[in-house]
């Protein structure tokens, strides 16, 4: 093999050049002949009966395509896992902003002025909009009891532990708001209807079998007829998992109905009232430890906001709920987990999807059983994180070898904590500026929870065209996460052949097989070990057919490629998932392997907070991380740092005002995410332990880099004032309300 | 429709069409022009995505008027290279992660060239000051300030090496 190796090189991003000239397209760059536009006609109240629907005066309504529930000829679902989610309402709405009736006209102009004249008579209903509100089951919205979902998740014998002598209890309750995933592009759809080849739709969007399944509930067509194409697609996030299912949905029913293309774009006003968020939070912690700081036991109750309808929340919540022991050793633990419904747009994945909300309340809470024993945070931490050979919370054996302790020592010396610690200590006193420090230690658990993967049973495929270039055949989609590269990488490392003959195949369902959705930190270790496998198979037959032999050149791989196209009409290599050996996991009792692998990582935040404006800043920011072999190191330092900033933003800045279930700052202008001044140096260092299962040793790295910022900046904040704030986002006024009445720092200022 | 002619110079070419004159600069590049590598993002002048250069300033394209922009000279993502080369930012970007999603790119590559001619060899302070107005979602701009900073060591090598930026 002559190409040098690839995997762990800074190769340039594959769609790197077209972004930077501006040439990439993205849905609202396409139009296609004779396209029309569509606008959706939402539900002005939370909750209640449609009694009428009337087309007011001033608009041509008979130039007007107008699609409602009864013109859908298929399911009226969107399709998920309780196909629980109109497609458009039917006589009755359960939240703000629900779909209702759908408008296509040819002039995009025209479309506003039209939404606006649709009248919706309603008999409104009573609504609930908070966790607190929906378990008090006063209203019934969902179900027989507002539960969307529970878990309980139990190890060892956790009341026996709490009835122990001599332990002592550390009790505390946490919640995290909704946060909006703010992709600069804006979810958009385009959509062609004939006879002959059914639907197509080209979207914004992370999981084109999602939306494929979908469609074909929605449009009653078979498999066959129904086409769904990514394209290039301006930040995800989670955000673009779910509703690009709707809003394809919605372009396929007016494409139908007009026989015509139909293009839907949302301003950002739309797609921030009406798409989904981040699931809101609380979660009580009641934790049994030793005098000498050992954990014993840990009862965790954790509540997830749903919203309206199930959508994602049971595997949301089933996220967090694993999540909720954090990366200790319990010897007993029980997590209870609800997801409630409320009248709110149902909230659905965000980057992290439930291990944000649950690793906040744990880390925070640590911080506060480590002051409860008398230990520093560290030392607390160091008698009882996990150790290989240990099990988590639903008792998997960690197999891999880890080191949190030394990582965490490593993490804090990289940062100056324990100089820091004093000298703020130290200065804070008399100070109108107080510095603080804090950490969190944490870990994600990479791929689809327990026996998902199995369900996926993922199918890649590595293939060479008649030009002799090799593509990747997956429905793995690019968003900014590095997809494509990381794939390219994997297979032009397998072959032995330059990088730059690799690419990947359109993300088309008619051209791809179905890898499975990109979401769940699995696309670098799950699909990557499959396109690792299908390209060793392509090589394989390569060389059985004698037209290759054991030691070439990308040349002449290239040549034996064509080679053998020109025999026999096609060269291509598939290969389906198959789970590592000794992996079992119990759904009823949540136990087992919950997941093939865990990343694993130490945020250190150093912020200040001001005594006068009381706005806190992010100073100096260390993200250290084991995220198995690092593919790309450019790339993965770049999903690390924008993990970071999102998870500034979530503990600092990103707050959603409701107003009965409607988001009143759906716009830039008041919902606020970090500029390029608000960001502290965010200082990256990987540990590689390589993991025997995923591709050349990757484990999954996305969503990490979402579950530290918040708990450790929090935590740096009590080092700071002395307080312990338990929410999050953490917005200057809620810091006045608490220092400006009685607390010693407020006190003191009073005195300065 | 009440349509006037209007010319304005993009991309260092004449160009005229027939639009409504508080039609937005956005649009009329977009739609008009063809010239779709200046996104939208927000349409309320907060994220960037449509910055270009309108004589030498860079403005938000999704609130400058048409009728404003007659006559004047304007610059996108598509002409910020120059002779089908790219532009050292645009170099920068591809070589230290400065791209993920895309979105904002070209908006940011136009702020930062623009940036550039300001401060040739801008503090870290001049880059985040200078980039304030165009946000990325992807990168926490940590790889656009590497960016930044690498295509201005590039401005130098270029100008000895007698190549136009």
């Amino acid at each position: 093999m002559q190409s040098e190796r690839v995997v762990g090189k800074p190769v340039h991003r594959k769609e790197g050049l077209a972004k930077v000239l501006g040439a990439a397209r993205y849905i609202d760059d396409l139009s296609m002949p004779g396209m029309i536009y569509g606008a959706t006609v939402r539900s002005a109240i939370p909750r209640g009966r449609i009694l009428g629907i009337e087309f007011g005066p001033g608009i041509p309504w008979d130039e007007f395509t107008v699609v409602t529930a009864k013109d859908i000829p298929g399911k009226n679902y969107i399709a998920l896992i309780n196909n629980d989610w109109p497609c458009l309402a039917d006589g009755f709405v359960n939240h703000p902003q629900e779909p209702i009736l759908l408008l296509a006209h040819p002039d995009r102009h025209l479309l506003p002025l039209a939404v606006a004249a649709v009248r919706v008579q309603y008999e409104e209903l009573p609504s609930v909009h908070s966790i607190e509100e929906s378990e008090t089951v006063r209203t019934i919205v969902w179900g027989e009891d507002n539960v969307l979902k529970s878990y309980l998740l139990e190890k060892g014998d956790v009341d026996a532990a709490f009835a122990q002598q001599d332990i002592i209890i550390v009790e505390g309750e946490y919640t995290t708001g909704a946060q909006e995933h703010l992709y600069i592009e804006n979810n958009g759809a385009i959509a062609v209807y004939n006879e002959r080849d059914g639907v197509t739709y080209w979207g914004s969007l992370q999981c084109p079998f999602y939306a494929h399944k979908s469609l074909m509930a929605v449009t009653g067509l078979p498999e066959d007829k129904v086409r769904v194409i990514q394209v290039e697609t301006g930040g995800a996030f989670g955000g673009k998992e779910d509703y690009p299912s709707m809003i394809g949905a919605h372009a396929a029913l007016l494409a139908m109905k007009s026989r015509r293309p139909v293009k839907i774009m949302y301003d950002r006003m739309e797609d921030m009232a009406a798409t989904t968020k981040r699931h809101p939070s609380r979660a009580r912690h009641r934790t049994a430890v030793t005098k000498d700081g050992k954990l014993l036991a840990a009862d965790v109750e954790m509540c997830l906001d749903g919203g309206a309808y199930s959508t994602l929340s049971s595997t949301v919540l089933s996220r967090a709920t694993i999540h909720s022991g954090g990366a200790y050793y319990w010897p007993n633990i029980r997590v209870r987990s609800k997801a409630f419904a409320t009248n709110t747009p149902p909230h659905g994945a965000f980057r992290g999807f439930g291990a944000p909300q649950a690793l906040f309340a744990t880390e925070r809470h640590m911080d506060r059983v480590a002051k409860a024993v008398g230990l520093t945070p560290e030392e607390f931490r160091s008698r009882n994180l996990l150790r290989t050979g240990e099990t988590t919370s639903t008792s998997q054996v960690v197999r891999q070898e880890i080191d949190l302790k030394g990582w965490m020592a490593r993490a804090l010396d990289h940062a100056g904590y324990y100089e820091k610690k004093a000298r703020f200590d130290r200065e804070n006193a008399g100070s109108l500026r107080k510095k603080g420090i804090g950490f969190a230690v944490f870990l994600h658990g990479s791929g689809f929870t327990g026996s998902g993967e199995r369900y996926l049973n993922s199918l890649v495929g590595v293939d060479a065209t008649s030009e002799g270039r090799i593509r990747a055949l997956v429905s793995s989609t690019e968003f900014g996460q590095g997809t494509n590269t990381i794939l390219c990488q994997i297979a032009a490392e397998a072959l032995g052949v330059d990088y730059d003959i690799v690419e990947m195949a359109p993300p088309d369902t008619s051209i791809v097989p179905n890898s499975g959705p990109t979401v769940a930190s699995r696309t670098a270790m799950v699909v990557g070990r499959l396109v690792h496998s299908a390209a060793l198979g392509l090589k394989q037959t390569l060389i059985a057919s004698g037209l290759l032999g054991e030691r070439y050149t990308t040349d002449e791989l290239q040549e034996a490629a064509r080679a053998y196209i020109a025999k026999h009409g096609g060269l291509c290599s598939m290969s389906r998932y198959q789970a590592p050996p000794d992996v079992y996991w119990d759904d009823q009792k949540y136990r087992g392997e919950a997941y093939a692998a865990f990343a694993w990582a130490v945020y250190v935040a150093e912020v200040s907070v001001d005594l006068a404006t009381y706005s806190v800043t992010v100073d100096d920011f260390v993200a250290l991380q084991e995220v198995g072999r690092v593919l790309n190191p450019v790339l993965a330092t770049g999903q690390i740092e924008g993990g970071v900033a999102q998870g500034i933003g979530y503990a600092l800045y990103e707050k959603v005002s409701w107003d009965r279930g409607l988001m009143k700052n759906n716009q830039m202008t008041n919902y606020i995410i970090a500029t390029s001044q608000d960001l502290p140096p965010i200082r990256v260092y990987f540990e590689e332990v390589p993991f025997e299962y995923g591709a050349y040793g990757a484990k999954g790295i996305g969503e990490l880099p979402m579950d530290g910022p918040a708990p450790a900046i929090l935590n740096a904040i009590a080092h700071a004032t002395g307080e312990d704030f338990n929410a999050i986002p953490l917005m200057p006024e809620d810091i006045a309300e608490r220092l400006a009445v009685e607390s010693p720092a407020a006190q003191e200022m009073a005195a300065v | 429709m009440n349509e006037r002619e209007i010319s304005l110079l993009v991309n260092g070419v004449e160009r005229t069409v027939n639009v409504p004159p508080m039609s937005r600069l956005l649009d009329v590049l977009r739609e008009e022009l063809g010239l779709t590598g200046t996104k939208e993002g927000c349409g309320e002048g907060e994220c960037g995505s449509c910055s270009v250069l309108m004589n030498g300033e860079l403005v938000n394209s999704c609130l400058v008027p048409i009728a404003q922009a007659a006559g004047a000279s304007v610059v996108t993502i598509e002409g910020i290279g120059a002779h089908g080369k790219l532009h050292c930012v645009q170099r920068a970007f591809l070589e230290c992660g400065g791209a993920q999603c895309g979105i904002c790119t070209p908006g940011m590559i136009v702020a930062a060239a623009h940036l550039l001619k300001r401060f040739p060899h801008p503090t870290r302070e001049q880059i985040e000051e200078g980039l304030n107005g165009n946000l990325c979602r992807c990168t926490g701009y940590m790889r656009i300030f590497a960016a930044v900073e690498k295509a201005a060591n590039t401005v130098e090598d270029d100008v000895a090496a007698g190549v136009s930026g």
